[in-house]
């Protein structure tokens, strides 16, 4: 019950805003097809890349216990937080002209190689992506009873055995969800997929809409460039859908059960992880590098637009944890719903919510307001991602005998769904919360100007020239945004036993 | 809860209620405290005995879709930052009225409309280190190996005005000019900022931003090493305009307004904070003066801008997909 | 008489199971046959989570065919999952006095008495993995008589055990619980002789009427036979 209402409420705050722009609309409908075919070629192979690399990288983690594992653990949750042009702007530091790449290659005497391209746009999207399939990847791994594992080592099974009879039906059913969230973000890239595909032939269906809207004022285009993103998105759900299998491991009891093989393999885990390592930390060390000497002297008005921040994100996040418990307490259905709002374009969300609130109050009025239920529907597909099939193992395993109990409500939330869900809602959270942290997508339009959250400030200080202030700004940002990480996930895996 | 609510809320309920409200919309870098916005807001209430409060949704094409989309019940008196690219489009919604009463403006070129009024301008010009080779024209960069960032005409103003210049530089050559150019694009970006950031951080070798810019570096930072070189085909003109809503319910007020930001104490703060040349000649300082200036400058009134638009951005597009 | 199958019809696919029978206050009644016939199906649509296709369940004379399984007059234990393992022994048991898990003194008192009546004396502060197989089955019949429903419903939840200790947790379940109708899944004659009371045989699609347990495995009809081997 809760779970339709706010799966209605999801689809009214991603949909209605769609139809009052279409509504607004005088001129006629029209679509961009290069840069469809650019935007989902992109999206296509980043995810796809995104998660065949996030592979080897969770199964390393999964079956390997070394010093370190929890700090590398939760360093994959760094990239997917960063802002935009923090994360561009690390990255350049890397694999830029003048990056350290190019650097070490001119100092061995090798020829440069060239970021902006296609390859540029996956590049960048794999490293923000990446760490976060990992991470939905492992939960997966984690799902497998340790009784299977147990079970498959008493029957003498191999390496390749486990692989075909225990991790291949889970992959099957985690990766197809996890390559659907990963493309549906990559769908509605604007700035990472101009600056690093080196211009207009990396023309993405959101630059169009910005165009429409902000050049053209043609609303009628606006409408059906996002009504075509938002097709896209649920049709790539509904295929993740029909792709997915669901394992069948039947329930398990609580302990974990290392599988570790020996050999070669040990040393290909050790390869895939410093790999993984070096390719999310460095462009991260060269965003603290940059940001740390603007540090000292930050402006006061960046304190507060912190506090603004750091408020919104809490508040975002109540409301995104409830909304996904609600939805996946709802069943397999609920999925569709809960992965729209990643397809809805912000810039879009925004005006129709204008169009919505400007009749009855002051825009500026309710900017924080407005940014805090956003932000929490745009995270919305993250926390139900990862909790969904928590929930559906819980409800497998312990939902008959919570009903002939009656726990239900706050009972049943209390007493069976937090306790047993500590470390995936913790998780949920940290995402949730640092993601509220960084975005600025719906602000704009409604922003009051003497309250501007970090993220747009950080934009602001970039438009007065101030680089260096905007970098140590920035550098804030991604601090509070991973530390609230941190803390939520940390506090999910911590009195966990799961 | 109360304590949160009113944390949210706080912004835009303190306000006196007696004094009449001027509400002024503009672009969002404008009132940060590092813009023009405070200052002159400080001193335009010290004498109008008014309230004057901004609104800022956003860049300067935010501001006209906002306009727009409020309609003719918009609360908004003034308007400050459109810029000649936006004026036609501007000029069509029918949402403005003519001046009436304006001080004059000294631009580099004559300006005869009685809608929109100059408030400051600035050529573009592509900004780079002063220990690179220095290209004297758009040809010579064409020919050089520097790589330069620019923005996106399809969601920047400056970006826009690249691809004016060029056709105002280059008529029917634009396009072959634009190939010639290609290479030597590094890539594009949706904004100023991240075009400027590129720059700072040294990906690029030159960034396409104002002939102006120079002075922040020198002004703000000491730092005399960036440089603006000055081109023989010209430099392309950008005007940013303010103007009055036909709606407006304070039209004597707006009038008032308008006229403060010609006035010798508000240009010296705009030149100064938006580091853009004043619209009026005011004293500024020696540095910022003294900025090499083109001897030519290009400029295509607004309606003709209007007309040429979207061929010539696809002109753009069509070169830079190579 | 107190619970009746009235011309239920449970559908799933390709499986059919009618029932059409009755039972009386205090029965203790096997439900018997081979495996894939029904047996837990017919306990699940008794406890509410398996949907009837045609008829109704009554219990004395009101129908509860509709009604969701908290407000059953059942008690069930099931195959496996009968414990919290993240709640303690005492809440585990308290869950059967109220879902909302705030005990006063007399609720904790009636924990600690339950507990006692099953052999476990003070392990209230234990947590389920660190009981044997039938502790834990003892831990969840002390839940389900706390429950204090008319009928408590066994889904082989011993099935995992010895013989002997499966043997001492069906004589507890037969002492324990008094007026209560006992309902118990099994596959084990044995099983249903130790229960004292009637069995019902359930195959090709049918569960029959209750029957003496004595004279009917003494005397199989065919279809308990051809199971019997």
């Amino acid at each position: 019950m809760a779970g339709r209402v706010v799966a209605l409420i999801v689809t009214l705050l991603t949909l209605g805003p769609l139809a009052l722009v279409a509504w607004r609309a005088e001129g006629g409908w029209g679509a961009d097809w290069p840069a469809l075919r650019f935007t989902v070629t992109q999206a296509a192979v980043s995810a796809g890349l995104s998660v065949l690399l996030a592979v080897p990288v969770a199964r390393a983690l999964a079956r390997r216990r070394f010093r370190g594992r929890g700090a590398l653990i939760a360093l994959l949750g760094a990239p997917f937080l960063l802002p935009v042009i923090v994360a561009v702007l690390g990255l350049l530091a890397v694999f830029g002209r003048s990056g350290l790449l190019n650097g070490a290659l001119g100092v061995a005497g090798l020829p440069n190689v060239q970021i902006y391209g296609l390859h540029g746009v996956v590049l960048a999207h794999v490293f923000l992506n990446m760490p976060l399939a990992v991470r939905l990847i492992l939960q997966g791994w984690q799902a497998i009873p340790s009784e299977r594992f147990r079970l498959a080592l008493s029957l003498g099974f191999g390496p390749r055995d486990i692989a075909r009879h225990l991790e291949r039906p889970m992959l099957r059913e985690v990766l197809p969800g996890t390559a659907v969230v990963i493309f549906a973000i990559c769908l509605t890239s604007f700035a990472v997929a101009l600056t690093l595909g080196g211009g207009p032939r990396a023309t993405t269906v959101e630059l169009a809409i910005y165009q429409a809207l902000r050049f053209q004022f043609d609303l009628g285009r606006t409408a059906s460039l996002a009504a075509l993103q938002c097709l896209i998105c649920a049709a790539a759900v509904l295929l993740a859908m029909r792709l997915s299998v669901p394992p069948g491991f039947g329930k398990g009891l609580d302990r974990v059960v290392a599988f570790a093989p020996p050999g070669w393999r040990r040393i290909a885990d050790a390869l895939v992880l410093m790999l993984a390592t070096l390719f999310i930390a460095s462009p991260l060390a060269m965003i603290a590098a940059r940001g740390l000497p603007g540090m000292m002297d930050l402006p006061q008005a960046v304190w507060a637009a912190a506090g603004r921040s750091v408020l919104v994100a809490l508040g975002s996040t109540a409301l995104t944890v409830a909304a996904a418990l609600a939805l996946a307490g709802g069943g397999r259905g609920m999925g569709l719903m809960a992965t729209l709002p990643l397809a809805a374009s912000s810039l879009v969300m925004g005006t129709g919510l204008f169009i919505a609130i400007w009749p009855f109050i002051a825009p500026e009025r309710v900017a924080l307001p407005v940014t805090l239920l956003v932000n929490a529907v745009l995270a919305l597909p993250f926390a139900y991602r990862i909790l969904a099939p928590a929930m559906g193992a819980l409800r497998a395993d312990y939902g008959p005998l919570a009903d002939t109990l009656g726990l239900r409500g706050m009972s049943r939330l209390r007493w069976l769904v937090l306790p047993r869900l500590r470390r995936p809602l913790g998780f949920a959270a940290g995402v949730t919360a640092a993601l509220s942290m960084g975005d600025l997508g719906v602000i704009a339009l409604f922003a009051a100007p003497d309250g501007p959250t970090l993220p747009l400030l950080v934009q602001q200080l970039m438009g007065a020239y101030r680089m260096e202030q905007a970098a140590a700004a920035a550098l804030l940002l991604v601090l509070l945004s991973f530390g609230l990480f941190l803390l939520f996930d940390w506090g999910g895996r911590r009195g966990s036993d799961l | 809860m109360r304590l949160l609510s009113a944390f949210l809320f706080l912004p835009a309920m303190a306000a006196a209620q007696d004094r009449p409200v001027l509400t002024a919309m503009t672009y969002d870098s404008f009132v940060t405290e590092w813009g023009p916005g405070p200052e002159l807001e400080r001193s335009f209430e010290a004498t109008c005995g008014c309230d004057l409060r901004f609104v800022a949704p956003g860049d300067a094409a935010a501001m006209l879709s906002r306009l727009r989309l409020e309609g003719p019940r918009s609360e908004v008196d003034v308007i400050i930052g459109l810029d000649t690219n936006l004026m036609g489009a501007a000029r069509e919604s029918g949402l403005f009225t003519t001046l009436e009463g304006m001080p004059a403006t000294d631009l580099p070129v004559e300006w005869t409309d009685s809608t929109f009024l100059p408030f400051d301008w600035g050529w573009f010009g592509f900004v780079m280190n002063r220990n690179m080779p220095i290209p004297a024209s758009m040809a010579e960069l064409a020919d050089s190996d520097l790589r330069v960032v620019i923005q996106d005409p399809r969601s920047s103003t400056p970006g826009l005005g690249l691809v004016m210049w060029m056709k105002a530089a280059y008529g029917d050559q634009a396009g072959a000019m634009w190939e010639r150019l290609a290479d030597n694009i590094l890539t594009v970006t949706p904004g100023w900022s991240e075009a400027y950031g590129l720059f700072t951080e040294g990906e690029a070798d030159a960034v396409l931003s104002y002939t102006s810019s120079p002075a922040y570096h020198i002004l703000a930072e000491g730092n005399s090493s960036k440089v603006a070189p000055i081109f023989t085909e010209g430099h392309y003109l950008q005007v940013e305009v303010a103007a009055k809503l036909a709606g407006s319910d304070q039209p004597d007020l707006a009038d008032d307004f308008l006229r403060f930001l010609l006035s010798d104490e508000a240009q010296k703060v705009i030149a100064t904070t938006n580091w853009m040349y004043p619209a009026r000649e005011v004293d500024l300082p020696e540095a910022f003066a003294g900025l090499p200036r083109p001897e030519k400058t290009l400029f295509l009134p607004p309606d003709q801008v209007e007309d040429l638009r979207d061929a010539a951005i696809d002109e753009w597009q069509a070169a830079l997909s190579r | 008489m107190a619970l009746t199958f009235d011309a239920t019809l449970i559908r799933m696919d390709d499986f059919r199971l009618i029932a059409d029978w009755q039972i009386g206050k205090g029965e203790r009644v096997a439900i018997l046959g081979p495996s894939g016939a029904g047996k837990s199906t017919l306990l699940m649509a008794l406890a509410g989570f398996v949907p009837l296709s045609a008829g109704r369940i009554t219990w004395e004379g009101q129908d509860i065919s509709r009604l969701p399984p908290d407000r059953r007059p059942v008690a069930m234990l099931f195959q496996d999952q009968n414990l919290f393992p993240h709640l303690t022994v005492g809440q585990n048991v308290g869950l059967g006095l109220s879902p909302r898990l705030r005990p006063d003194a007399r609720q904790r008192s009636r924990v600690a008495q339950a507990l006692a009546q099953v052999g476990l004396q003070g392990m209230e502060a234990r947590r389920p993995a660190q009981l044997s197989g039938g502790q834990q089955g003892r831990v969840a019949l002390a839940r389900a008589l706390l429950q204090d429903r008319p009928v408590l419903a066994l889904d082989e939840p011993f099935a995992a055990l010895g013989p002997a200790m499966k043997a001492d947790m069906l004589d507890l379940v037969t002492k324990l619980a008094g007026e209560r109708i006992v309902l118990m899944v099994t596959h084990d004659p044995a099983d249903a002789r130790r229960l004292a009371g009637q069995t019902v045989v359930v195959s090709d699609g049918m569960a029959h009427p209750p029957a003496p347990t004595a004279r009917l495995l003494d005397n199989p009809p065919p279809a308990l036979r051809a199971y019997l081997g």
